[in-house]
């Protein structure tokens, strides 16, 4: 259903091959796919309508009329067009020179505004500050437990006032706290809002006229659809917010919403949280974002997640046991591990392009589980067997399928395979292993 | 249906659960359903920004059926996030019904736009039935979506009706969430059955389904802890937990709800997909539904899945959890706002 916009655009294009010219009604097509490809990522519609005459302006030119690949030249296009319009400079949050620095956040409710105060705490902590959370959600049932037990975790110090019922007085207190205790960074935690509602959004202006922040950090939910220009519209005219943070982004979302925030109110983005725990906040990358909005997946995040996760010597001698052919069951269940310790599998592929999208999902479920169950079988085998797999007759391999809770048959199957792959890396040995995870 | 006498909200819960109607003198003086919408209505109107009422202007004030007409309805329903394939079967619907001439104005298109989308969301008033035993309701959904809140609401609604009511504190996850739960059942006058943080929510299930049959409840609503869809070992849990309470009593749980907030886009979807297939979800409650976010996923996911919406909550207000009402849902969507085109 989410067909990455490259295999549309194929699809445009394909029937042009050999005629080598591409008309007016060739590129309409190929808008058409943008638009839909970008609606279906969230991009808001008006967003949509100014980048896609931006497009075209420029797909008309020489560029890609005289293109013997014009899909690639209109996606490369397209995908340049969305990186400026997020990027730019990087952007870093800004500090007061005369401290401490105060930062407010505001979001709707349930956008992630108390996980992302504790997130940011912690990665300013991290650098060597002192920073200090304020409890202004009076709103909320338990969101000042919730700050407090979250400041519990990452040791920054939280002010709260039980029983407060005015959040303006709770910010001030929060300010003169941490004059008093030396901190340098006061974040303060806000009640989240529906964005039509005055009352609240006069509560939000209400506090930062009393605490005068350096920043006012608006937290986006990544799965926002079409009202994510409503949303920072509101926001923007309410408080004039200075950055953005973009939660939940470790989902499948594809994130239309920071392009649309960007757009119509040119503030930048500047972090993206990417789970649950409190150290799962991270630096915009607007290239990576274009890609990720474009359904092109997220080959660099891979990577960074390889790098991360697996052990570079590890790799290494792995690689040359392969190319020496004397790779064991113990070496592959060993490599099988190293692959999910990056995460479920279907999460993976989700990050190759053209792979990850919906449609597919249930495919990868299934893998999941077989991989399950030759994780089980090669883990109910001796350590002889996995060296040399050759001495596994009849009576281990039903020892094995017992003790896996699998059949005879798939413990042949697994073994057969096994085989096979060390037949083939063996002839592969001389040529070089293309490996992805030696790099 | 519209036009009908206002009907107390409590009035609906009882329909939706299937349960007798209030006496009148239990009955507080509260919002009617209608009223509601109606107050809707008004927020839409006075929001600071309405970038789809362009659209819906033009709709309703065109004299006559021209492409232009079809453009602005097809961008009315994306800018509602109804999702580019739903929004093709519905101009596609409504085309069909203009080339056999029962639409040939702007207003008349209007009109025939609210009955299909009532159409599609309302195929049969959907029921949350309560049955003899405690009747277990699982509640489930992503980080934020509005589930405890959802709860505590319920609970309160069902304690109006008179039904004895059980939640499990199930989010043992996320800081001060069971703190949160406790403080609506508090408010709703409710037991709760709560483990530490950190706790397995499979037990806590457990507990909580034993605790309502042990104590005699009517229902038993357990909150989970927010999962992101694509979080293979949380939606593995979350298949745990749901097979647990079926330990703690044969046929539990007995509806499924999947709570998603009005503000999604596209990502519902996915939503609905990936928590059904880990989870039997048996009805959607849509959120945070405030006039700007317009929670046209509904019908996408009606359309991909054919989940009904079971409740929608308007507000912040402990009255603000409704059964939904697919006609009043359309009508608040999909009319012009007041004043832009009368």
């Amino acid at each position: 259903m989410f067909d990455a916009l490259t295999d549309k655009l194929q699809g445009v294009f394909s029937g042009l091959k050999g005629r080598g010219k591409l008309t007016e009604s060739d590129i309409d097509k190929a808008m058409r796919a943008i638009r839909l490809s970008l609606l279906e990522a969230d991009v808001s519609l008006p967003v949509v309508k100014q980048l896609t005459t931006a497009i075209k302006e420029r797909a008309t030119g020489d560029e890609v009329m005289s293109s013997i690949t014009p899909d690639q030249q209109v996606v490369k296009i397209v995908n340049e067009e969305l990186t400026r319009l997020m990027g730019g400079t990087n952007v870093s949050l800004a500090m007061s020179p005369n401290p401490p620095t105060v930062i407010l956040m505001a979001g709707l409710q349930g956008s992630g505004k108390t996980t992302h105060t504790a997130k940011l705490a912690r990665m300013l902590a991290a650098e060597g500050r002192a920073p200090i959370m304020v409890a202004c959600d009076v709103r909320r049932p338990a969101a000042m437990e919730q700050l407090a037990v979250l400041g519990d975790q990452i040791d920054v110090p939280v002010h709260r006032e039980d029983g407060a019922t005015d959040p303006v007085k709770v910010a001030k207190d929060g300010i003169a706290a941490a004059k008093r205790t030396g901190r340098d960074v006061v974040l303060v935690d806000t009640a989240g809002r529906l964005s039509i509602d005055a009352e609240m959004m006069d509560e939000l202006v209400a506090i930062r006229d009393a605490v005068k922040p350096t920043s006012v950090i608006l937290v986006v939910d990544a799965m926002t659809g079409q009202t994510a220009v409503d949303v920072a519209v509101a926001f923007q005219d309410a408080v004039q917010f200075d950055g953005v943070i973009l939660s939940k982004l470790d989902g499948d979302a594809r994130g239309g919403a920071a392009l649309s925030v960007r757009a119509v109110t040119g503030k930048p983005i500047l972090f993206v949280g990417t789970g649950e725990k409190v150290d799962a906040l991270e630096a915009f990358h607007p290239d990576r974002m274009a890609s990720r909005i474009l359904g092109m997946g997220d080959v660099l995040s891979l990577i960074e997640k390889a790098q991360q996760n697996v052990d570079a010597d590890d790799a290494k001698r792995i690689e040359e046991k392969m190319r020496g052919g004397s790779l064991t069951l113990d070496d592959f269940l060993d490599q099988l591990r190293q692959v999910r310790k990056m995460g479920p599998i279907g999460q993976l592929m989700g990050m190759i392009p053209g792979l990850g999208q919906q449609s597919k999902m249930k495919d990868v479920e299934i893998d999941e589980r077989r991989i399950d169950r030759v994780e089980a079988i090669i883990s109910s085998m001796t350590l002889p067997e996995r060296a040399r797999p050759d001495i596994i007759n009849g009576s281990r391999r039903r020892r094995i399928a017992e003790g896996s809770g699998t059949t005879v048959q798939e413990v042949n199957q697994l073994l057969a395979q096994f085989k096979q792959m060390q037949k083939l890396m063996k002839r592969m040995g001389k040529g070089g292993l293309p490996s992805m995870l030696g790099a | 249906m519209t036009d009908g006498p206002a009907e107390g909200a409590l009035g609906a819960f009882a329909e939706l659960f299937g349960l007798a109607a209030p006496e009148p003198e239990d009955a507080r003086p509260e919002p009617s359903r209608r009223g509601l919408f109606r107050r809707l209505r008004e927020s839409i109107a006075s929001s600071q920004s309405q970038a789809i009422s362009p659209q819906l202007a033009g709709i309703y004030q065109a004299k006559m059926v021209t492409d232009d007409l079809w453009d602005d309805l097809e961008e009315a329903l994306i800018m509602a996030d109804c999702g580019m394939a739903a929004t093709t079967d519905i101009v596609d619907a409504l085309r069909e019904q203009a080339a056999e001439g029962r639409i040939t104005s702007g207003a008349s298109l209007g009109t025939a736009l609210t009955a299909e989308i009532t159409r599609r969301l309302a195929p049969e008033a959907p029921r949350i039935a309560l049955g003899d035993g405690p009747t277990v309701i699982l509640v489930v959904g992503v980080n934020g979506s509005g589930k405890t809140t959802t709860i505590g609401k319920l609970a309160n609604r069902l304690t109006e009706l008179g039904q004895k009511v059980v939640i499990g504190a199930g989010d043992t996850f996320r800081a001060a969430a069971v703190e949160q739960l406790s403080v609506w059942a508090d408010r709703a006058g409710v037991d709760i059955v709560k483990q530490g943080q950190g706790a397995d929510p499979g037990a806590v299930a457990f507990d909580a389904v034993a605790a309502g049959q042990a104590r005699g409840a009517d229902v038993v609503i357990i909150d989970t802890a927010g999962r992101l869809q694509t979080q293979h070992n949380l939606m593995e849990e979350l298949r745990k937990v749901h097979g647990v309470t079926g330990k703690a009593m044969a046929g539990a749980p007995h509806h499924v709800l999947l709570v998603i907030d009005s503000t999604t886009g596209q990502n519902g979807l996915s939503q609905a997909q990936l928590f059904s297939e880990a989870v039997p979800v048996s009805g959607l409650v849509l959120t945070k539904f405030d006039g700007v976010a317009r929670g046209g996923i509904v019908l996408a996911i009606e359309r991909e899945l054919g989940i009904p919406v079971t409740l929608m909550g308007v507000g912040e207000g402990i009255d603000d959890l409704q059964p939904f009402d697919a006609r009043a849902f359309a009508e608040a969507i999909f009319s012009p706002a007041s004043g832009a085109g009368a």
